[in-house]
């Protein structure tokens, strides 16, 4: 599987989400916000960062990007997308995603190891988390309906929930399934020698459901 | 009849330099040239007071690849790749506006590092406050370490490491130092001297507005008082987004070759930036002043020299790659303008559509500034205040919960967690797992670990001896963790150096710097010296902070500093001698005076040889430098880290002569805390303290033995929260 991973100017993670998905796949390359061309990869990483430097709202420039019609379209078509903190908040911007992302009850940026829970598994995964703006919000009967939907992909475990997140979410997904965003970030957890690769399944993941 | 203070005087000169100028070019400078000239002959530009004692320092070693008088120095570490590192100071921007004081003190010392080809990977922060009982003290703090925070996250370069303590005579001038690490293939490297007589000189990024006009000679260069407020127009803006894109840029330039070379606008901007380039490549240099682009249409010549508009990168280009220069920034919307050209005149002149609003030789403004001796002096006695915290009968138990609660000891987890740490993949060590900072490289197959250290309290009571200590420190922090040092450098925060104290604090300080580096022969490759660090109640204590980077072969056999193993013998390496002054308790008893017992480099550095060996051969479970607070409080955060307890005998201590107070709180170089396998121990040579067991700090020390539960010692670590 080869990744795409768009680069925005004021991306942060991208660099370590190419790495990431050279861990996890075959390959991953660097896509220009500007080109409108993904070419013709397997799946799509919207990294982490302060994209345009977020100085409107996270994610919400980024979104009107040619990069991110190319991914519409490829989410659309049921490729794998994975929105990572930043990514997650343009994938809610692009409405690609249900919900929206708060500023961390705390008011502060954290960065920290947390714990996660997936969804359905119960597989408990730890996976750095660093943002300001994590907590994620979505309005009651959409949370029901995500629920029933199946779409609450990841929660934090106990404890872990720092940022105030509604129902404990860290990452949703779309209907479909194919789109997945989370606010902590699994590119920062796949050697070892830096913590973790507990991300390498979060990676995993996406690519089952797409297949 | 009113008497008016001459111009220059309001700018800072004295009126010996001031004729020293006329004296230079033959006449009065006219308004633009004495603004450059105020600048560029400030203390801080200009070094005036220091320069002539760092000439002690020892600056060569077989890894150095760029030394002092560059952006940033570095340090080879094999494979064709090398660490560039440098501290700078942001003291005065901070005490007047915390946040974009500290915001901007990042993202000038990220320009310094990718103005010689590195590409950050890496900050640290060595921070100095009052009390935190003051509100101020704690506006500053949080302040600080948002705008830290703010600069580092949104840039994406990791901030691993750091130190912050909390001390009265911080309380009007605090201390923020922010030291960048990068990482470049040495072959793409670029110096800073302008050369090519015809080709172009490029600025890139930001625009040119009013902001931080005149903040070196203005803030930097003079003593805090009342009224600062009136100060904050000279305080710079940040804008980590135009950074980034200004970093990928300038990185993206060098890579393609296409850059003669680069210099970043910092103090005193244009001014400084194109007068160091000519001055560095014995050329000189145009600069029209029309040709920048301005944020105010109406900016006067003077302004636009001497702005300290942040995100600004000079660059100097051959004529025919000026297009494809420009196209690269457009790529990166950033701004780019030609504004000048290399000369063979020796001359800085500023232009304004092309006619000349000032006409400078290169010697004078750069280098013509005069160097003056200090006349050092040593008081009589301390000269900062004593204040008691403790009550006179706490026991044993509560003395170590009150030094584990201290600020300066405390948990800086806080702070810490306010700044990505990860960004990048290489931290293998985040903020308090282990004694340095340890980023792996997987490029050159190895990886560095940092320490940036120096407490300014012990310096008060012995510059020399306390100097010392800080180098001894980073050394010892970094062989915890296996790393042998390559290079140092430094940021000396001082007070006044006119006045006899702090011109002896200064002079005994580099003397101590200068010996402890060549006794561990560790070069130093750069440095920063921030003067006039004082308050209406006195100067600051003289606060060296060292920063060194290290080498380690495998970053997989780093351990941490908390007991791992339960069972595991703990032990003692070094020739470590505690001692109360100075220390930590002896400042909450109110009990501070001059001196410090001298270190023993040569043994310290023989213990760091022996740990250092240990942990590269994964013979360790833990390795902890024993500083602030003592062996109880070292002992206390090896628990606290592991979540295991401990039952230490101190008698070896006492067999060196320590009352059972010194063996548990006393303070001193060379000692080093570290558990493992007692036989492992044993051959290392360390004196057996006891074993990990149980979940409490038992520690005996005769009549002050003392058991502490490890939750209480934990809540008591824990409790710095600003919330």
């Amino acid at each position: 599987m080869i990744w795409a991973v768009l680069q925005f100017p004021g991306s942060c993670d991208e660099r370590d989400a190419l790495h990431a998905c050279e861990v996890h796949g075959d390959g991953a390359r660097l896509i220009w916000h500007e080109s409108r061309d993904l070419d013709g990869v397997d799946g799509v990483v919207v990294p982490g960062g302060f994209s345009y430097g977020d100085y409107l709202r996270a994610g919400a420039i980024a979104r009107f990007s040619p990069a991110m019609e190319a991914v519409a379209e490829a989410a659309e078509a049921g490729a794998p997308v994975i929105g990572i903190c930043n990514g997650f908040q343009v994938l809610c911007e692009a409405g690609l995603l249900p919900g929206a992302l708060l500023r961390n009850a705390e008011l502060r940026f954290r960065c920290h190891q947390v714990e996660l829970i997936e969804e359905g598994t119960g597989e408990r995964l730890s996976i750095p988390a660093k943002h300001g703006e994590g907590r994620y919000y979505a309005p009651e009967e959409m949370l029901d309906r995500l629920e029933a939907n199946g779409q609450i992909a990841y929660r934090y475990a106990d404890g872990h929930n720092s940022n105030g997140s509604v129902r404990d979410i860290a990452g949703v997904t779309n209907e479909r399934g194919n789109v997945l965003g989370l606010m902590p970030h699994p590119e920062h957890a796949v050697d070892p020698l830096t913590g973790s690769t507990d991300g390498l399944r979060v990676f995993d993941r996406v690519g089952r459901v797409a297949a | 009849m009113t008497v008016e203070t001459p111009k220059y005087r309001e700018l800072g000169l004295t009126d010996s330099e001031y004729e020293l100028i006329v004296e230079k070019l033959g006449r009065e400078p006219n308004d633009v040239e004495l603004a450059m000239f105020s600048l560029l002959w400030s203390e801080h530009c200009a070094y005036k007071h220091s320069r002539k004692l760092l000439g002690r320092l020892p600056t060569e070693g077989e890894r150095v690849v760029m030394g002092p008088g560059e952006n940033a120095g570095a340090v080879d570490v094999g494979g064709g790749y090398a660490v560039a590192f440098k501290v700078e100071s942001h003291n005065h921007p901070s005490a007047v506006e915390p946040f974009q004081g500290a915001a901007t003190g990042v993202g000038g010392i990220l320009r310094d590092v990718f103005a010689i080809g590195a590409r950050p990977i890496a900050i640290l922060d060595s921070l100095r406050f009052g009390e935190l009982d003051s509100v101020r003290s704690r506006h500053l703090l949080d302040g600080a370490v948002r705008g830290i925070g703010h600069y580092g996250n949104s840039i994406g370069v990791a901030t691993v490491g750091g130190e912050i303590y909390f001390e009265e005579p911080y309380e009007h001038n605090c201390l923020v130092n922010a030291m960048c690490i990068g990482f470049a293939k040495t072959k793409d490297m670029v110096r800073a001297a302008a050369a090519g007589v015809g080709n172009s000189v490029v600025l890139m990024g930001a625009s040119t507005g009013r902001d931080g006009i005149g903040g070196a000679s203005v803030l930097a260069s003079a003593e805090l008082g009342e009224g600062d407020e009136a100060k904050r127009p000279t305080v710079q803006i940040g804008d980590p987004f135009e950074e980034s894109k200004v970093l990928e840029c300038c990185l993206e330039l060098l890579e393609k070759g296409l850059l003669v070379s680069l210099q970043d606008l910092g103090a005193a901007g244009l001014t400084s930036s194109a007068g160091e380039m000519a001055s560095a490549g014995g050329v000189g240099i145009d600069i029209d002043v029309a040709k920048v682009p301005l944020r105010e249409a109406d900016m006067e010549p003077f302004e636009i020299m001497v702005s300290e508009s942040q995100e600004r990168m000079l660059a100097v280009v051959e004529p025919e790659r000026v297009a494809e220069v420009r196209a690269i920034c457009e790529k990166w919307q950033t701004g780019s303008a030609e504004i000048g050209e290399v000369t063979g005149n020796g001359l800085v002149r500023i232009l304004r559509d092309g006619a000349t609003v000032g006409e400078m030789p290169v010697e004078a403004l750069v280098d013509g500034c005069p160097l003056y001796d200090l006349d050092p002096a040593e008081p009589e006695g301390w000269i900062y205040g004593n204040r008691a915290t403790l009550s006179e009968g706490a026991t044993a138990a509560e003395e170590l919960l009150a030094l584990l609660a201290a600020p300066s000891i405390a948990s800086k987890r806080w702070a810490f967690e306010q700044y990505d740490s990860i960004v990048g993949s290489r931290t293998v060590r985040r903020p308090e797992q282990a004694e340095a900072a340890v980023l792996q490289l997987p490029e050159s197959g190895n990886a560095i670990a940092v320490s940036i250290d120096g407490n300014g309290r012990r310096v008060a009571a012995d510059p020399y001896a306390g100097t010392i200590e800080a180098v001894l420190e980073c050394a010892q922090n970094l062989a915890c963790v296996g790393a042998e040092p390559l290079g140092l450098t430094n940021c000396l925060n001082f007070g006044n150096p006119e006045k006899p104290t702090g011109a002896w604090q200064l002079d005994r300080a580099v003397s101590g710097l200068a010996d402890a580096c060549n006794a561990l022969g560790v070069p130093v490759v750069g440095g920063n010296v921030s003067l006039y660090n004082e308050g209406p109640d006195g100067p600051i204590y003289p606060t060296p902070v060292v920063a060194m980077v290290g080498e380690l072969p495998d970053a997989s056999k780093v351990g941490g500093n908390g007991f791992a193993r339960e069972g595991d013998a703990i032990g003692l390496i070094g020739p470590f001698e505690p001692n109360l002054a100075g220390s930590e308790l002896a400042k909450q008893r109110g009990e501070l005076k001059m001196g410090l017992p001298q270190p023993d480099v040569a043994a310290v550095a023989a213990a760091c040889e022996v740990v250092r060996d240990a942990v590269r051969a994964g013979k360790l479970s833990s390795a902890h430098d024993v500083s602030d607070g003592g062996l109880a409080c070292a002992a206390a955060e090896s628990t606290i880290a592991g979540a295991l307890g401990c039952q230490i005998n101190l008698e070896p201590l006492r067999e060196r002569g320590c009352s059972p107070e010194e063996a548990l709180f006393g303070e001193g170089a060379g000692g080093f805390l570290v558990s493992g396998d007692r036989a492992t121990l044993e051959d290392l040579g360390a004196a057996l303290l006891g074993e990990v067991a149980g979940e409490a700090i038992e520690i005996a020390a005769g009549d002050r033995s003392l058991s502490v539960p490890l939750a209480d010692a934990e809540r008591a670590w824990r409790s710095l929260n600003l919330a």
